[in-house]
């Protein structure tokens, strides 16, 4: 029996010391590993931005007044516009027709007697709505630049601005309101659902293809071994995916990790572990690198990108949909790294999210056991 | 106590998608001996092979191998045989010592013994200087005998190899059979080896001959050839071209195959030399009685179980183009480089009107590279190439529709029928209206499709295809045809047929042009040029090619004989500048 156990520890070795030679020689699955979160992590930390900034909006004062470009200078003061006068507003109306402004404030010629009123002045605000986003963001933010100019202007008359409620906002976790802080987390999800996922999914159906599983299958190795050996070194390579994506978050991105790192990679290895599954699983019941690929991308990774929550919030989708996600394995992990990194180790989040991601795990490396027999067929 | 058998078959059966693989198959093979699984593509032998080694599990009957279950225990049979599969399962971007390591842990190979077999498999095989390389980087011969390294890296006491000589250059092939002899010799191995190569039999003890999922014969390869006494002869004819004598032949025979010289002849009963010579044609032939082979056996048998007619010569009309002497294809220092691999390195040949001109040579001898220039698929790196008198660097559109094409793989859609396939290539080379109905008949009739004429042609046996692909290939009456090893795979019979077919076609006045590595299918060619590693070694008609291996021990020289001493020739050369 001893001499059994011995034998499996050193299939099992090669298996594994096999799979890294190939992962060297190979330099997709180096470049899926390393070079892909890299490239994610810029494109989203660098260029992709959920923020408003420098949003291009036109003023239109039917008579200018000090009153009129002192508002002005308080909306060209925040960095979330970019504000220019139009003559007329007809003018403006074409400018926002051919996309070059989002909005259009009109003050209209009675501003300046309005404001000096006891019921004050309304001012007229178009947007743009085919944005929704931008458009709500735009109507928010003017509204807050109206605000602080009219308790600005009220205070430097000494006068109390008759308002019965005060609102004063307070943002937490995040309270730069920076979307990168919020985005790079969750790449970290995205990128591992990559290695995971597509990386087994190709390899085990390579063996098929290239007849290499038939050999192995006919030496006294069982699947049980084989699959380890996936495992094993796609888990290794995946753990040092998330290092490099963490390290890069924190130290080029200045992501705060509030959360226990630790706690960190115990969540990450339990994601991989289930990550892993579907890939083998995938993979076991495809055979062909090409659909394995295919089936990999369209099955986890675009649902990964789309419904985990890391970029769309998961309680503004319709419940249907709603509903399908409870399936996708990433959106449990992207709800335990973004609270990990941004709001730190609450339990009562990270908790049932693990749960979760274990019956998951649970689950596709079940159906692979079960599905990979030492047969061909 | 009887000797045990070391691989015992009970009435196998086996369906794929409806279809028996297997219909029924008992056998025994005995220990100690090479057991040869003989028969074309699709007769059933890698199934055999897979169940045997406990990969597949039969719909019903049983397959013991080394006395255990193959497909209850298939865990400890496996431990206990060796087996390799087709594509030898080598992990091609390791090296050649990481994939025998690999093997030796798989197999469980204790640590103190492997220095020594490493060593040993290494001297048997020659691998031993390219133990650093990449299997990937190693040519197919090398890496058939790495397969055959790695399957043996912990001695096995049955061997199970699965077609391990196909597309393997002759040389290799050879040296393959050496080792195979000697682990049987030495080792007291037993070895079950499975070929499509008939002429591979006679090199086994005892042979198990397969077609269409059944057994047709075991035992010693001679069973097959022994009844076939008195019915062999070896015909010729002066002043007549061998090609028409093989074509013209009728009443009772059985097969005619231009070898060398000679055509050989099968009779379908004991015959005389005179009885022969009344024989329409053969009134001034010469003829002589030839020990009989292996396959003239299955080829009779074969014979008896179809109904195929062995002739059907309806001339194919000549093409009314001028007798001209002048080359139809001209190819002058052709070069062709992929990175810095030369796949092609300066070759030069022309290639007369109604001339049958064959690339013979080895995986990777630049046959197919070759070709796709020739057909404008594939730009040359230098050199200058005319078909039909065009230059294909600047019309190779308008040379393309004078050529006739068909690829090993047959490039047919399997999921249309055969009437849809013959539509479409005729449309592809724009034919149209009554015109193609007109070639549409004409090719159900000449290649006897009419019957499946609504068959998906997935669902076609493999000569069928072959048929299919050619028909399709000469849809538009090409007046040149390029042949990619169009009979891999297929049954003698098929080949047979397919190669009056060409025959016909050549004596019509079309010029074929041929790549095949069956060496014996280079007698049928006019002319031929061996090739190796992307140049021509040799270049003459059959016969002379054949003369240039003569030596007093072997006086009657094989094309395979002459293939290995041309290309032994060509290394000494390189070793010696």
């Amino acid at each position: 029996m001893n001499n059994i156990r011995g034998g499996a520890r050193m299939r099992l070795t090669a298996l594994v010391r096999k799979e890294f030679l190939q992962i060297r020689r190979d330099p997709s699955s180096i470049a899926i590993a390393f070079l892909m979160p890299f490239f994610l992590l810029v494109l989203f930390g660098f260029g992709v931005s959920l923020d408003a900034d420098h949003l291009p909006v036109a003023l239109v004062a039917e008579s200018p007044s000090l009153d009129t470009a002192d508002f002005l200078a308080s909306l060209e003061g925040s960095h979330y516009f970019a504000a220019h006068y139009a003559r007329t507003m007809h003018e403006a109306e074409q400018d926002l027709r051919s996309g070059k402004i989002n909005a259009i404030v009109h003050l209209r010629a009675n501003f300046a007697a309005g404001l000096r009123q006891n019921d004050g002045t309304p001012i007229q605000l178009i947007v743009n709505g085919v944005d929704a986003n931008t458009a709500r963001l735009t109507q928010g933010y003017v509204q807050g630049v109206w605000a602080n100019w009219l308790a600005r202007r009220a205070q430097s008359r000494g006068q109390e601005l008759q308002m019965p409620v005060q609102l004063v906002q307070r943002v937490w976790y995040n309270s730069e309101v920076k979307s990168r802080n919020f985005l790079v987390p969750g790449l970290v999800a995205i990128i591992m659902t990559l290695i995971g996922t597509l990386l087994t999914a190709l390899v085990m159906a390579r063996e098929w293809e290239r007849g290499t599983m038939e050999a192995l299958l006919v030496t006294p190795v069982t699947m049980t071994e084989i699959l380890l050996g996936k495992i094993i070194a796609y888990f290794t390579l995946g753990t040092g995916g998330m290092l490099l994506s963490v390290g890069l978050a924190v130290w080029l991105f200045d992501v705060p990790l509030r959360g226990s790192f630790w706690l960190l990679l115990a969540c990450s290895s339990l994601f991989l572990l289930a990550a892993l599954g579907m890939g083998l699983t995938i993979s076991t019941l495809a055979r062909n690198q090409f659909v394995a690929g295919q089936v990999a991308i369209i099955g986890t990774f675009l649902p990964a990108f789309l419904l985990s929550g890391f970029i769309f919030d998961i309680d503004s989708m319709p419940s249907v949909v709603q509903f399908i996600t409870h399936f996708i394995v990433a959106r449990y992990f992207v709800s335990i790294v973004q609270t990990l990194f941004m709001a730190g180790n609450v339990w009562s989040v990270v908790l049932p999210n693990v749960l979760a991601l274990a019956l998951l795990a649970a689950l596709f490396m079940g159906i692979t056991w079960k599905k990979s027999r030492k047969r061909l067929e | 106590m009887e000797t045990l058998a070391i691989l015992q078959a009970a009435d196998l059966v086996k369906t794929f998608a409806g279809r028996r693989v297997l219909d029924g198959v008992s056998f025994t093979i005995r220990p100690g001996v090479i057991t040869g699984l003989i028969g074309p593509d699709g007769a059933g032998k890698t199934t055999l092979m897979r169940l045997a080694a406990g990969l597949l599990v039969a719909d019903s009957g049983s397959i013991h191998a080394l006395g255990r279950d193959s497909t209850l225990d298939s865990l400890s049979v496996q431990a206990l045989m060796g087996y390799m599969p087709q594509r030898f399962g080598l992990y091609e971007d390791l090296s050649v010592q990481e994939n025998l390591q690999l093997y030796a842990d798989l197999q469980g190979v204790p640590e103190p013994e492997r220095a020594g077999r490493y060593q040993e498999l290494m001297h048997m095989t020659g691998l031993a200087a390219f133990t650093g390389r990449l299997a990937g980087r190693l040519s197919g011969g090398m890496k058939q005998k790495l397969g055959l390294a790695c399957t043996l890296v912990r001695a096995p006491e049955l061997l199970l190899l699965d077609e391990p000589t196909v597309g393997v250059d002759p040389v290799s092939r050879r040296e393959l059979w050496v080792i195979i002899n000697r682990l049987v010799q030495e080792q007291g191995m037993s070895v079950l080896i499975s070929t499509a190569y008939l002429d591979e039999a006679e090199r086994c003890q005892e042979v198990i001959l397969m077609h269409e999922g059944k057994i047709l014969m075991q035992g010693a390869p001679d069973r097959l050839s022994a009844p076939m006494t008195g019915r062999t002869w070896a015909v010729t004819v002066l002043d007549k071209k061998l090609r028409d004598v093989q074509a013209e032949l009728t009443g009772h025979v059985v097969d005619a195959l231009v070898q060398g010289d000679h055509v050989r002849l099968v009779t379908a009963k004991n015959s005389t030399v005179e009885a022969l010579r009344a024989l329409p044609g053969l009134e001034s032939a010469q003829i002589k009685a030839v020990a009989p082979r292996f396959e003239d056996g299955f080829i009779d048998m074969l014979r008896a179980k179809s109904s195929l007619r062995r002739t059907r010569l309806t001339d194919m009309p000549a093409l009314n183009v001028a007798a001209d002497s002048l080359p139809v294809i001209q190819v002058e220092q052709l070069k062709r480089s992929f990175g810095s691999f030369r796949a092609v390195d300066g070759i030069s040949f022309q290639v007369k009107r109604g001339e049958i001109f064959g690339l013979l040579g080895a995986n990777g001898a630049g046959k197919s590279t070759t070709f796709r220039m020739l057909c404008g698929l594939l730009p040359a790196s230098s050199g200058s190439l005319r078909v039909a008198g065009l230059d294909l660097r600047v019309a190779a559109s308008t040379a393309r529709s004078r050529i006739g094409y068909m690829s090993q793989k047959f490039s047919l859609y399997g999921s249309l029928s055969v009437t849809q396939n013959l539509e479409f290539f005729a449309s592809a080379y724009g034919l149209s209206g009554q015109a193609r109905k007109r070639r549409l008949i004409w090719a159900l009739d000449e290649f006897e499709l009419e019957k499946q004429a609504d068959q998906l042609s997935s669902d076609m046996s493999l000569g069928y295809k072959q048929r299919l692909a050619m028909a399709c290939a000469l849809m538009h009456q090409p007046e040149i045809l390029f042949l990619d090893e169009p009979t891999s795979g297929v049954d003698p019979l098929a080949r047979r047929e397919f190669w009056q077919r060409i025959s016909a076609l050549a004596r019509s006045g079309v010029t074929v042009l041929i790549t095949t590595h069956f060496m014996e299918e280079a007698e049928y060619c006019d002319r031929l040029a061996i090739m190796a590693a992307g140049r021509i070694l040799a270049m003459d008609e059959p016969a002379a090619i054949k003369a240039r291996a003569q030596t007093l021990e072997n006086p009657e020289p094989s094309m395979e004989d002459a293939f290995i001493c041309l290309v032994q020739q060509a290394t000494q050369m390189k070793d010696s500048t």
